[in-house]
């Protein structure tokens, strides 16, 4: 009789079922993300060589050589890593306080359109001296205006803002097709000539150490905000729970509004850096879309801008290796990238999930349990 | 006026699609930031079917109607459900965050169908395929302007239009709606109710995914009549069915009237007589108004108009 009950209790207990883990040592999520990211690679490689009939092994030579392989590859990818995260940096904070931010792309643009405006219209008539301090206040500007408009609508009426900041970013890429339309006589030129004013000096003859400088300061900086400030502090509560937030005092509304501002401003100043630094004209692809980009980037990082220097880095990495895997390769598309990038995504955020849970079977189960009766 | 109200409907056909998709996904408590992405996938997958039913043939003048139809939603609904199947899989078995996972696949799926209608799908054919699938009923241009608004359309305007109604039907007054309904809600009462939630989750997401899958390819096929420039407009079109989600307050039969005043904004430009820098200004409309609609709705808050109570967050049974 018993047996059978126990019988019968096996049979309902499912095959495989999930515990939620205590955490897990930093070296075991690193190997768990190490073997997703491999993973990710190696179907990437597989892919890539399906479409192009190469050896999938060229693959990860094209990727390193096109990243690092010489040294201003390496140059373009710290430069490139700086920007996205600048942007990860601007994101941040808002992440944190759980405000999806997902208008990156419209600050950065509206940031640069800012600057580029200084540059066309001031740019000869006044020195430069005085020309660059202006961009940065009006790209700073335009930045937070585009940043604290969801803010000032979510604090008061709790209005979505992703979607907010969303619409937002077609409206900045609107509103730069309405300027170039201005500026280009109304389409007689396809694009902007790079502008000659209001360029950022080279530091120490490189035109790139700037943009790599102010970048990963503001990161630290951006660390040490987020981790030993009061700022900081409020901006956790309030993205882990409003409702402790209200009840310890903390004005919930400005904190959004005030994040938001920071957030929208060092967007736009990653814009700023554009106009002035990297492109000198503008866009409506300026932002190179690293408003989603540099989503992944805090997220992988778990919102610590230390770790996220890493995360960028990572990111760059692969797309700036892709420049070279499709030229081996033979794609006259550069969407590939997006292909390999967006399956490193589904990989990363898949082992997310062994790092919270842990799959247990019936079988293995039991011979747990059988073992512990042995000791016993 | 007549080419506007055409315009219009059209426009607002891609939205409903994306639209009614959305509403299923979020109605089983899955916030799908990839719908833009699983639109373009689904342009992709329908655009593949058109080229092998085209190639297949020895002359495209012999191409049938029904039979090009069929196959093109067939490969739109598969490769659509296919990107909403990842979706499926990391949000609702690994239980990973919805917006991030929502952001990879339209990342991924812009990207992959951007390589796909660039370099691998045979657009040889794609005009008269086009001419094809959107060949209107011919009787609609004996009828004058009222008959071409309103039977002037391709088959795929149609089937939306079903679509959405049918959608409403089942989710308010069968049985499955209200169990998708209870499993959105509160996933833990539907569970202890007997409903299978993983399944309810799964097929909730599939089936949106294959709906607004069929929004892209209808813009390609039927609007543009198969010209093809890149992904970033459809994924425009996925972002703003997303925001008519919220406009016309998770229900589909509302989502009709709903896509049709979008549909008008995204044309307007076309109808006024101004300056291409004034178009410009104009061509933002439909965003502003997004914006506009988001404030209103949250300022009126009203309890029979909110979101699914669990939209966003994932079920663990265990969790207590």
């Amino acid at each position: 009789m018993k047996k059978q009950i126990e019988h019968e209790h096996a049979k309902k207990e499912p095959l495989i079922r999930l515990v939620k883990r205590d955490a897990l040592p930093t070296w075991k999520i690193i190997l768990i993300y190490a073997i997703a990211i491999l993973g990710s690679l190696l179907l990437s490689s597989v892919i890539c060589s399906l479409f192009s009939s190469k050896n999938p092994l060229k693959f990860f030579s094209a990727l390193f050589i096109g990243a690092i392989g010489s040294s201003r590859n390496i140059w373009i990818l710290l430069q490139d890593t700086a920007l996205l995260l600048g942007v990860a940096v601007a994101l941040v904070p808002a992440f944190k306080m759980k405000f999806w931010n997902l208008g990156g792309n419209g600050q950065i643009l509206v940031g640069s359109l800012a600057a580029i405006s200084c540059m066309y219209y001031l740019g000869g008539k006044i020195s430069d001296a005085l020309l660059i301090p202006l961009m940065t206040i009006a790209s700073i500007l335009a930045g937070a205006i585009w940043g604290v408009l969801p803010a000032i609508f979510k604090a008061f009426f709790d209005t979505n803002e992703s979607l907010f900041t969303l619409m937002l970013n077609y409206i900045a890429t609107g509103l730069v097709t309405m300027f170039l339309m201005i500026w280009l006589e109304g389409g007689k030129k396809t694009s902007l000539e790079p502008i000659a004013y209001g360029n950022f000096p080279e530091l120490f003859g490189s035109k790139y150490l700037l943009t790599i400088l102010v970048f990963f300061a503001l990161a630290a900086l951006m660390y040490v905000y987020l981790k030993y400030t009061k700022h900081g502090y409020e901006i956790s509560v309030v993205g882990d729970s409003p409702n402790t937030a209200k009840y310890i005092g903390i004005d919930v509304k400005r904190v959004i509004i005030r994040t938001m501002i920071i957030s929208g401003a060092l967007a736009g100043l990653v814009g700023l850096f554009l106009a002035g630094n990297i492109d000198h004209t503008i866009r409506m692809d300026s932002a190179r879309n690293m408003g989603f980009t540099a989503i992944m980037a805090t997220w992988l990082a778990a919102f610590n801008p230390l770790v996220m220097m890493g995360t960028c880095l990572f990111i760059i990495f692969i797309s700036r290796g892709m420049v070279m895997v499709r030229a081996d390769f033979g794609f006259t598309n550069d969407s590939i990238a997006n292909i390999v990038i967006g399956l490193v995504y589904f990989c990363v955020i898949a082992c997310s999930f062994f790092i919270t849970y842990r799959v247990v079977f019936r079988k293995a189960e039991k011979a747990e349990k059988t073992k512990g009766e042995k000791t016993v | 006026m007549t080419h506007f109200f055409v315009a219009a409907i059209s426009i607002a056909t891609v939205l409903l699609y994306g639209c009614v998709g959305e509403i299923i996904t979020e109605k089983a408590g899955h916030l799908n930031l990839g719908i833009p992405g699983i639109m373009c996938m689904g342009t992709a997958g329908g655009c593949l079917g058109v080229s092998l039913y085209m190639g297949s043939l020895s002359s495209p003048e012999n191409a049938s109607w029904i039979l090009l139809v069929l196959i093109s939603l067939l490969f739109s609904v598969i490769f659509a459900a296919l990107l909403g199947g990842i979706y499926a899989l990391l949000t609702v078995t690994l239980r990973c965050n919805q917006n991030i996972t929502g952001l990879a696949i339209t990342i991924f799926g812009s990207g992959a169908t951007n390589f796909l209608m660039h370099s691998f799908i045979d657009r040889t054919h794609f005009e008269a395929a086009g001419k094809i699938v959107s060949a209107s009923l011919p009787f609609a241009d004996r009828l004058g302007g009222f008959g071409r608004v309103v039977f002037g359309h391709g088959v795929f305007v149609y089937i939306a239009i079903v679509v959405a109604i049918a959608c409403a039907f089942v989710l308010n007054k069968t049985r499955v709606g209200l169990h998708l309904r209870a499993v959105g809600e509160s996933p833990a009462t539907a569970d202890a109710a007997g409903i299978n939630v993983v399944l309810y989750k799964y097929v909730a997401i599939l089936v949106g995914s294959a709906i607004a899958g069929l929004g892209g390819f209808y813009y390609i096929m039927d609007y543009i009549k198969g010209s093809w420039e890149n992904a970033g407009t459809i994924e425009a079109f996925g972002w703003l069915a997303i925001a008519l989600v919220i406009f016309v307050l998770w229900k589909p039969n509302l989502a009709v009237l709903g896509a049709l005043l979008f549909g008008a904004c995204f044309i307007m430009y076309a109808i006024v007589n101004i300056t291409p820098t004034q178009k410009e200004i104009i061509k933002m409309l439909p965003y502003v108004v997004t914006i506009v609609v988001l404030v209103l709705t949250s300022i009126r808050k009203k309890r029979e108009h909110q979101p699914p109570a669990s939209l966003g967050l994932s079920y663990f049974r265990e969790d207590r």
